[in-house]
């Protein structure tokens, strides 16, 4: 429905801040709208971001910046920074405590393009998680995930590759979602709610002794957890 | 004077927001500190009963937001402590009542005149639980050493982080030394591993603090007690005084590996 309709236009580009949202011309009660839409037809995306609005000239007031702000944070979005030539909105801005200009942020995007790593490597994607992965956190992802941090309870990931965490895992924890059952998860402590590799589930059992770092894989048919300082690591 | 902004809050309820609030707030006030309670709670109000003050209210919160009366007007002063004031919740409306900005601008117009403004915040992470940290300078964690609480304080946690307002400082309540010995109870050690935050206070399980709430004399203000003891090393802790962590200091043993993690987490 929303396809249907031109939208006002807005850009929305990943800098190393966060998101930057860049307005286009048009009515304020537009522009909001925009936002708010682009923001509802992407919730997943959007969730928890942090973003930075490029409103151009327009001057904004302080209650459109608050109601904006509220609408933002009822949706799961942080709005840390305004950017803008006009005074009044700077000033507005300023008054509500948001950052008022970022670090050249396209300058910052064009570096991103024109770095270019030559690599062999084809078809393997991975995200990295640096923190540590609290209650209610889900990370999704065609790839694999490495998390540099712990996974407390109540934290998901779901990986269609292999999972590697750099602390103690103790959330829910699914490798090989689409069905790769040479998928693997390792932890340096790995004490995960629930294991899932492809299609095989499995809990951890009641932990006797020092924690060493583990792997968990699928060997017959069966999730076998290993210690990782064992001779036989591996498939 | 421009006062520093602190809002409790824990996920969970029935952790003891509402306890932790009245006591730090008296704790405060005891010190000559001026400090005003914000009672985020609306629709389900007690902060009030808790510090007794329920007979005294005219208006509140909501009346202050959509300007039915000054702000000044909204706020009770405490029958003890002339420099500790309460603006206490609506009972009769919801949370949607206000907004996050209107309590920042709330916050702005009386922060001059005081030295803390506490908020007490709602359970849950809905629009109560965002009014309530939107104005925070800082933010407590409340706890008790129980799985459920403390999943839900690691969510809130979270939230926290993402609205940029850590790094939250946690309060673990309700502490039976006993249980923990016994292996019955999660210890310090355990919640502090999972929540991986600094922590400004550890407060024993006490009798005291409920009878001190069911009659509106919040337990600081009983010089014999355990736990008002601990809610005034909160308070210390929060004026930036180095107070040992001695709380649970029954066993030597139990003692040095809380001073232990409080350096490791603290800088």
């Amino acid at each position: 429905m929303i396809e249907d309709q031109k939208p006002v236009a807005i850009q929305i580009k990943g800098i190393k801040e966060g998101l930057l949202v860049t307005l286009g011309t048009g009515r304020w009660s537009e522009l909001e709208d925009s936002v708010l839409k682009n923001i509802e037809a992407k919730q997943n995306f959007f969730q928890g971001a942090r973003v930075a609005l490029d409103v151009g000239d327009h001057d904004l007031k302080a209650a459109d910046l608050g109601a904006l702000r509220d609408k933002l944070s009822e949706r799961g979005v942080t709005l840390w920074a305004v950017i803008s030539t006009s005074a009044i909105t700077k000033e507005t801005s300023k008054s509500y405590g948001l950052v008022t200009s970022i670090y050249n942020p396209r300058v910052e995007i064009a570096n991103e393009a024109a770095v270019h790593f030559d690599t062999a490597l084809t078809g393997e994607n991975a995200v990295m998680v640096h923190k540590t992965m609290r209650s209610g956190f889900k990370v999704t992802y065609q790839g694999h995930v490495v998390v540099l941090g712990d996974v407390n309870p109540g934290a998901e990931i779901i990986a269609t590759g292999s999972v590697v965490v750099w602390g103690w895992l103790r959330g829910v924890v699914h490798a090989g979602a689409e069905g790769d059952e040479g998928a693997v998860v390792c932890a340096l402590r790995l004490e995960p709610t629930q294991l899932r590799i492809a299609s095989y589930i499995a809990v951890t059992p009641k932990h006797k002794g020092k924690p060493m770092p583990e792997m968990a894989y699928i060997k017959n048919g069966q999730v076998i957890a290993e210690q990782m300082n064992d001779k036989e690591v591996g498939k | 004077m421009t006062a520093t902004i602190v809002t409790i809050t824990s996920g969970k309820g029935g952790v003891g927001k509402t306890t932790t609030t009245a006591n730090i707030a008296v704790a405060l006030a005891s010190m000559d500190q001026k400090v005003v309670c914000i009672d985020g709670d609306i629709g389900l109000r007690n902060l009030d009963v808790v510090m007794g003050l329920e007979n005294r209210i005219v208006y509140d919160l909501v009346d202050a937001v959509e300007g039915r009366c000054r702000i000044k007007q909204a706020m009770i002063r405490d029958k003890r402590l002339p420099e500790l004031y309460l603006i206490p919740a609506a009972q009769t409306r919801d949370k949607s009542a206000i907004s996050p900005s209107d309590m920042i601008r709330l916050c702005d117009e009386i922060r001059p005149d005081f030295d803390w403004i506490l908020i007490d915040s709602p359970a849950g992470i809905e629009r109560g639980f965002r009014n309530a940290i939107a104005p925070a300078d800082s933010v407590l964690v409340v706890t008790n050493p129980e799985v459920s609480a403390v999943r839900d304080a690691d969510r809130i946690i979270g939230l926290i982080e993402a609205e940029e307002k850590g790094p939250a400082r946690l309060i673990l309540n309700r502490l039976n030394m006993e249980m923990v010995k016994r292996g019955d109870m999660l210890s310090p050690d355990d919640v502090l591993d999972l929540l991986a935050i600094k922590l400004i206070g550890i407060v024993p399980e006490d009798e005291n603090v409920m009878v001190g709430s069911n009659r509106g004399t919040p337990v600081v203000l009983d010089n014999k007690s355990k736990a008002g003891r601990s809610f005034i090393n909160i308070a210390r802790r929060l004026k930036g005084e180095e107070v040992a962590f001695d709380e649970v200091n029954e066993k030597q043993g139990i003692f040095n590996r809380l001073t232990r993690i409080f350096r490791a987490g603290g800088e």
